[in-house]
């Protein structure tokens, strides 16, 4: 072992403080513990132009049509940083089908299996131009209630085969045969793509000649937490970021084995410019990484090799489902946080009054 | 849901204001884990936990217990203030990061 292997006090409380160890068995020291009197020489307790000064945010990907974004958020706890996404999958409203009155349904899917899949349609209508239905039995006014109509019915072509499927007609019933039926004063507000499914061709049922769908449905404005169809992402998750640490260098072969230990593209081999005719491997991109511990697996390589990952560095990535477009989503969850801080402080104002 | 306090102080045997038990109503990990959080990064607190005691029932037991140089109020208090003002410092910084993003890409 080589001087540089040995850690200092100093390096061993910072690593403890900054970093969730992968070691070969198992997580490590996963808690954070950057309390003020954990440490004897740290000044843990709050100090918010601190938390500004480490604070970053950097947007890494955000796809054209707004479905997708990839961002960086540096700088803060776990806790608060999982605030943000759990809102985001069960706090940030939208609007999807509630209620399906049937009034014909021959095909052979089941009525309440229908009226499941009909919910699970994302909606592309704004939820903020919505308020909460709050009296569900009550009358469906035009600022709380989307009201669509599902008409469809399966017929032969004319001199057509029974046994070619493909030529019955609206033998598949398609979301893009939901058409919507404006109540009040709707039609000035919105046009009927504000308010259609996100996408066409989701597949609702399927239909022979002579069967048919008569269905009235009715959207309302909710939350994930109420029901999934609710919830405004596809995914959102955050990861941390990996750090690689090779406390020595690895040449030629031993490289290439330890490149092929992890997801293409972390670890890149390049020529040594001290040693004319060796490669050397060198960390590329950690982004990349997936965690595979396989490296521990080599005799060669332990004690060599520090996976860690950085605690107050998360790679979040939300998937919209249209409805709302991801910065959007973001802001409204980040909203959302701060506005349960603000009932609560309100409650507890009035109470001392 | 409306009629009931969104806040109340549970009996948990505690005689002075240094230590206390918040109930918070209809509000789950995603606030108590933030404002745990908040609460122990401040230094006048001894101690600083929560519990769901039941996951059907959607409320948190919110233990404070503080050095007796503040009371567990004040500390709530500032808490809550604390992790407001991270919400808005969040919040205008991803606004900036986004702008700063799409003027990039109008660029390129």
């Amino acid at each position: 072992m080589t001087g540089k292997n040995t850690k200092t006090q100093e390096e061993i409380v910072h690593d403890l403080r900054t970093r969730v160890k992968l070691e070969e068995y198992g997580v490590e020291n996963t808690q954070s513990t950057d309390y003020p009197g954990t440490y004897e020489h740290y000044d843990d307790s709050w100090d918010f132009e601190k938390f500004k000064k480490n604070f970053k945010i950097d947007i890494k990907s955000y796809s054209a049509d707004k479905m997708e974004m990839e961002f960086d958020m540096i700088g803060i706890d776990a806790s608060i940083a999982n605030s943000f996404r759990r809102i985001l999958l069960a706090e940030v409203p939208t609007m999807a089908i509630e209620k399906v009155l049937i009034y014909n349904n021959t095909s052979v899917i089941q009525d309440e299996i229908l009226a499941h899949r009909l919910g699970l349609i994302p909606l592309k209508a704004g939820p903020s131009k919505f308020k909460f239905k709050l009296n569900p039995e009550g009358d469906n006014n035009e600022d709380d209630t989307l009201e669509y109509e599902l008409k469809v019915k399966c017929k032969m072509p004319k001199n057509g085969n029974k046994e070619d499927r493909k030529s019955f007609i609206d033998s598949k019933v398609l979301s893009s045969h939901i058409k919507w039926n404006p109540i009040g004063n709707q039609a000035e507000q919105f046009k009927e793509e504000d308010v259609c499914p996100v996408l066409g061709d989701i597949l609702v049922a399927k239909m022979n000649p002579g069967q048919e769908l008569d269905l009235k449905l009715l959207a309302v404005k909710g939350i994930g937490k109420d029901h999934a169809k609710f919830s405004p992402v596809a995914t959102a998750y955050y990861r941390l970021l990996t750090e690689i640490v090779l406390k020595t260098d690895f040449y030629d072969e031993q490289a290439e084995k330890l490149k092929s230990c992890f997801s293409p593209g972390v670890i890149k081999i390049v020529e040594d410019k001290k040693k004319e005719g060796r490669t050397k491997a060198v960390v590329d991109n950690p982004r990349l990484d997936t965690c595979s511990r396989q490296v521990y697996m080599f005799d060669e390589f332990k004690g060599l090799v520090e996976i860690n990952k950085i605690r107050d560095h998360f790679l979040f990535s939300i998937e919209s489902t249209g409805a709302v477009t991801c910065e959007n989503l973001m802001k409204e969850s980040i909203n959302i946080l701060m506005m349960k801080t603000q009932n609560l402080l309100n409650e507890i104002n009035s109470k001392k009054n | 849901m409306n009629s009931m306090n969104k806040i109340e102080i549970a009996q948990d045997g505690s005689t002075d204001d240094y230590s206390k038990t918040f109930t918070i109503n209809n509000e789950d990990h995603t606030l108590a884990n933030a404002l745990r959080y908040m609460i122990m990064k401040n230094p006048n607190v001894v101690f600083c936990g929560y519990t769901i005691p039941h996951p059907s029932e959607i409320k948190v037991n919110f233990k404070i217990q503080t050095n007796k140089k503040v009371t567990a109020l004040e500390v709530l208090e500032k808490g809550l203030v604390d992790l407001q003002e991270v919400c808005k410092h969040v919040l205008h910084t991803y606004e900036t990061a986004v702008q700063q993003f799409q003027s990039q890409q109008m660029e390129a």
